[in-house]
């Protein structure tokens, strides 16, 4: 990831294996100060794993109401029990745990592209754009994001649907990311990188692609882990209140059902466990990969070894 | 020397890295007589500011200071423990840092930051003699006495920088560490704050140990000036007298390479770069550099010795005799 | 000057309560249809107890946005009945206003709140700080990874571990509700005592989720703070660990503590919501939740709205208190 001004500066005997070396010993090594990347990406990877076995050992169909007899503890038959409408809990499991992070994921994507973007517009370009954006974002953050969210929601028929829901969580997630790039962009370490390109005439676009960018990269993937954890959080947040669709399988629609029909006073256990310990799982994970990429996003606060 | 207020020896100060340890400092060594003004000047890199900060035992991991003494007054201040070396910092010796910018705490009034230095040696305060002392002390920098009431950040750079030597000198301390006291000014405040330097420092009778890298500004400012280059002394003499005849070839090329307003004509500069703080050249540390190296330079390293009354050099070109175990009395 | 700071921050919390009463207006009508009044009508036919009030709702409705009245006056209609805080009558709970109701649950969400954030923040400042002290309680050390795995959950999901854990199971504290059924709220210290018990749990998923946070922020912040070249210098002047900590480093600290906790509000208040409809616990979290499953359009509209205002007000606080705390702000431009 070496910027222009820094690849010229490289002695040019170093060979593409031994740069390769370098990078693996020293991912290695910021692996080994921090644990806790490794840790998060675990507990994603079993996630994953969990839905890739799920879908070669149940029939996804069953994840339909009236499937089979509702509330039946878990059993060889249905590992995770019914529910009460008659679905299979484990197939609900294996359809809405994708589907979710699928939500967060492109939601998130979505929010830190566009915010990266219109943070760049605003810092290169300063001015009126710079103005406009700043102000939509300022005033943007003041409000709290769920009330708009139910608001945009409300008008909807039927509850979102699984776009809708990416749509309209994504509409705030860039939000967060536009103010954050842009204020990086514009910390003095960046302007420096900055004024030294435009005195030697580069032209804005080649400054932004080829000096900016690769220096931001470490901070966008730190926002990147972030503005997934929030969709996440926003996604579900609606489902609870009622505001997802009400065919949906989502984990957040699972949680809405169980709090609908109170399964936790009725001891239905095996209906509330594993979209809590999903939820569990998805968030330490993301907010353990977020700190372990701290020290990558912030060299300063490098750990003293 | 018995004169001597403040004694350096062989002072060795390092930075740990996972590459290994960058000696900053290592194995400097001079005193500081009494009412004396010592100047401390190398490119950034040689160890200057963190002789300051040594000093002061403000050295924090990964940095360590790995040997010598620090006699002041007759205490060893890197024997001492926390709480007495606490005590002897502000009314012993005091810091005058670099960065006026930022070495003041923002969120505090002027007056209150000269006096809590105060209240935390033990000097019990009524409220009236704290003023008139603030008062006093900013009237001996120059400063007028609504300055107390002000924020720093209301205050212009060499303002603040004033208001760092009113706190240096609140408790009449021996010794005044100035570690790049004007750097941050123009040229005009920087005269001004030296001039006020050098006032309190001569109605208190202390001394001051002066960083930097400003050759003109040590030759007003210092009676003796040590020349550092990567973590050792190389020269320390008189100023006047390094600059009608410096001796070590790196105070040579420093002072060759200031522009002169007599002469007009091409700037010299120094070839080469500072040697890699992890990777000293074999020998002596500039040899790679220098116009008059000889092959001995490669493998032998020169110490510091005195060549001439009160002028020492560390360069084999002055070396007379072989270093045969005897006993090196430093400057 | 101050006045400068002063009529930036209030005239952005106006432009925000008209920003969020100019949406809502448009919003629903950007479908082509009202879907107000299309509930109303469906109300209507469904007959039975929502008819009777659909019908009287209906003929105010019309005669006040009524498709016959041009858009904009329809417009400075909402915008006046708004600032009034007027959003007429609860489709589904007729003839109870909107405002009535909104107004007797806000007491119980701001208790909640209030009292939970504030205790969070504190003890997570005052956590996070002690931690970047070497002479830190080692017990303090083992404290921190738990907590800060704890932070990463919502609110809400702790809740419904709680709930399990210590209401159920362990039968320490009820299961739902402000309160015992067959009480109603009151000054009586028995029913007083009776509604704090109610809310330990529901504080206690907000407290126990949101100290991480605090904690983990303080601790960066402090080692910034420490980074500066005041704190060095004031080191050099011998002054005492304690004066320093407290003086030198806490106080700069606070600072972009306190501009985290007016960035964190709006999260907050969001997992609040959450945690209310949870434990049935009743305060504006269940009324949205119950309205939006009522389809009571009046409703969501009057409790988003509060809420929005609530939160700038709260905002508007805390800026207009920094500058009491932070001398370099007064003086904006000079």
């Amino acid at each position: 990831m070496a910027t222009l001004a820094q690849e010229q500066a490289l002695p040019t005997y170093e060979t593409r294996a031994s740069r390769l070396g370098v990078v693996a010993t020293g991912t290695f090594r910021y692996l080994r100060r921090n644990p806790e990347l490794i840790v998060g990406l675990c507990l994603l990877a079993a996630l994953m794993a969990f839905v890739a076995f799920g879908h070669a050992l149940v029939d996804l169909d069953k994840a339909r109401p009236l499937s089979t007899r509702p509330l039946l503890p878990p059993s060889p038959v249905l590992p995770f029990g019914s529910d009460k409408q008659g679905r299979n809990l484990l197939a609900v499991m294996v359809v809405g745990t994708p589907q979710t992070l699928e939500i967060g994921v492109l939601a998130g994507l979505i929010g830190v592209s566009v915010g990266t973007v219109l943070a760049l517009v605003s810092a290169f370009y300063r001015g009126a754009a710079d103005a406009i954006i700043r102000g939509v974002v300022d005033v943007g953050l003041t409000i709290p994001g769920l009330m708009v969210l139910i608001t945009l929601a409300m008008n909807v028929k039927g509850g979102l649907t699984i776009p809708q829901m990416i749509l309209v969580v994504a509409a705030l997630a860039w939000l967060f990311p536009a103010r954050v790039i842009r204020a990086q962009v514009l910390s003095s370490r960046e302007k420096a990188y900055i004024d030294v390109a435009r005195l030697s005439g580069m032209p804005t676009p080649a400054i932004i692609v080829k000096e900016v960018l690769p220096n931001l990269m470490p901070f966008i993937v730190a926002s990147l882990v972030g503005s997934v954890s929030a969709a996440v959080l926003a996604s579900v947040g609606l489902e609870v209140l009622g505001l997802g669709s009400f065919d949906s399988l989502t984990i957040g629609m699972t949680l809405y059902w169980v709090i609908y029909y109170a399964a936790i006073i009725n001891s239905w256990w095996w209906w509330w466990l594993p979209p809590i310990v999903i939820i569990i799982m998805l968030f330490t994970g993301l907010f353990l990969i977020a700190v372990g990429l701290d020290e990558f996003a912030n060299p300063r606060l490098r750990r003293r070894t | 020397m018995a004169t001597d207020v403040l004694r350096v020896e062989d002072l060795r100060v390092w930075y740990h890295t996972p590459r290994g340890p960058v000696k900053a400092v290592d194995g400097v060594s001079f005193g500081l007589l009494s009412n004396e003004r010592l100047g401390l000047v190398g490119e950034s890199g040689s160890g200057k500011s963190t002789i300051a900060l040594a000093l002061m035992r403000l050295i924090r991991p990964p940095g360590r200071i790995e040997g010598g003494r620090v006699q002041l007054d007759g205490v060893n201040l890197l024997e001492i423990a926390d709480e007495p070396m606490r005590r002897l910092r502000l009314a012993a010796i005091a810091l005058v840092a670099q960065g006026a910018m930022n070495s003041l705490n923002p969120v505090v009034r002027v007056r209150e930051q000269i006096i809590d230095g105060m209240r935390d040696h033990d000097e019990k305060l009524t409220k009236q003699a704290a003023a008139a002392r603030v008062a006093s002390l900013l009237d001996q920098v120059g400063l007028k006495p609504e300055v107390a009431d002000r924020f720093p950040h209301e205050l212009s750079g060499g303002m603040k920088q004033r208001v760092c030597i009113a706190i240096a000198i609140a408790l009449r301390p021996k010794v005044i560490l100035a570690d790049e006291p004007t750097s941050a000014l123009d040229v005009v405040v920087q005269r001004q704050v030296m001039e006020t330097l050098k006032r309190v420092q001569e109605q208190l009778g202390a001394s001051v140990v002066l960083v930097g890298h400003d050759m003109g500004l040590m030759a007003q400012f210092v009676h003796r000036l040590g020349v550092m280059y990567a973590g050792r002394l190389v020269e320390v003499s008189p100023v006047g007298e390094i600059f009608v005849e410096p001796l070590h070839p790196y105070t040579r090329l420093l002072i060759g390479s200031l522009p002169s307003l007599e002469e007009k004509g091409k700037f010299q500069g120094i070839p080469g770069l500072p040697p890699s703080v992890l990777e000293r050249p074999s020998g002596c540390s500039f040899h790679p550099r220098c116009p008059h190296a000889m092959p001995r330079c490669s493998v032998e390293d020169p110490q510091l010795q005195q060549v001439r009354p009160n002028r020492w050099v560390a360069c084999h070109l002055y070396d007379e005799s072989e270093s045969n175990g005897k006993v090196v009395v430093s400057p | 000057m101050r006045t400068d700071y002063l009529v930036k921050r209030v005239g952005l919390f106006v432009l925000i309560l008209w920003l969020a009463s100019t949406v809502n207006f448009i919003l629903p009508r950007l479908g082509g249809q009202d879907p107000i009044r299309a509930q109303l009508g469906a109300q209507a036919a469904m007959g039975g107890n929502s008819q009777i009030g659909a019908k009287a709702m209906i003929a105010e409705y019309d005669a006040r946005f009524g498709l016959d009245k041009p858009l904009l006056q329809q417009y400075f209609t909402y915008l006046g009945d708004t600032a009034r805080l007027e959003f007429n009558f609860s489709m589904s709970a007729y003839p109870n206003k909107v405002i009535d109701i909104v107004w007797r649950s806000m007491p119980w969400t701001i208790t909640l709140l209030g009292v939970t954030t504030l205790l969070a923040w504190t003890i997570g400042t005052v956590l996070g700080a002690i931690l970047t002290q070497a002479n830190a309680p080692r017990i303090l050390r083992y404290i921190l990874p738990p907590i800060l795995t704890l932070s990463a959950i919502p609110f809400f999901l702790l809740g419904l571990l709680l709930i399990y854990l210590l209401g159920f199971q362990l039968k320490w504290f009820p299961l739902a509700g402000g309160y015992d059924q067959g009480l109603l709220p009151a000054w009586d210290p028995k029913i007083i005592i009776n509604m704090v018990y109610h809310s330990i749990l529901p504080a206690l998923s907000i407290i126990l989720a949101s100290i991480g946070f605090w904690t983990l922020g303080m601790r960066g912040v402090m080692i910034s703070t420490q980074g500066e070249d005041y704190l060095l210098f004031a080191e050099a002047k011998g002054l005492r660990g304690r004066t320093v900590f407290l003086r030198y480093a806490i106080r700069n600290a606070l600072l972009p503590q306190l501009t985290a906790l007016a960035l964190a509000l709006g999260n907050i208040v969001a997992g609040a919501v959450l945690v209310e409809v949870i434990f049935q616990y009743p305060g504006v979290g269940s009324l949205l939740y119950q309205s939006i499953r009522a389809s009571d359009f009046s409703v969501i509209q009057g409790v988003v709205f509060i809420i929005i205002v609530s939160i700038g007000l709260a905002t508007l606080i805390l800026d207009l208190i920094y500058p009491l705390l932070d001398p370099r702000i007064s003086y904006v431009k000079r």
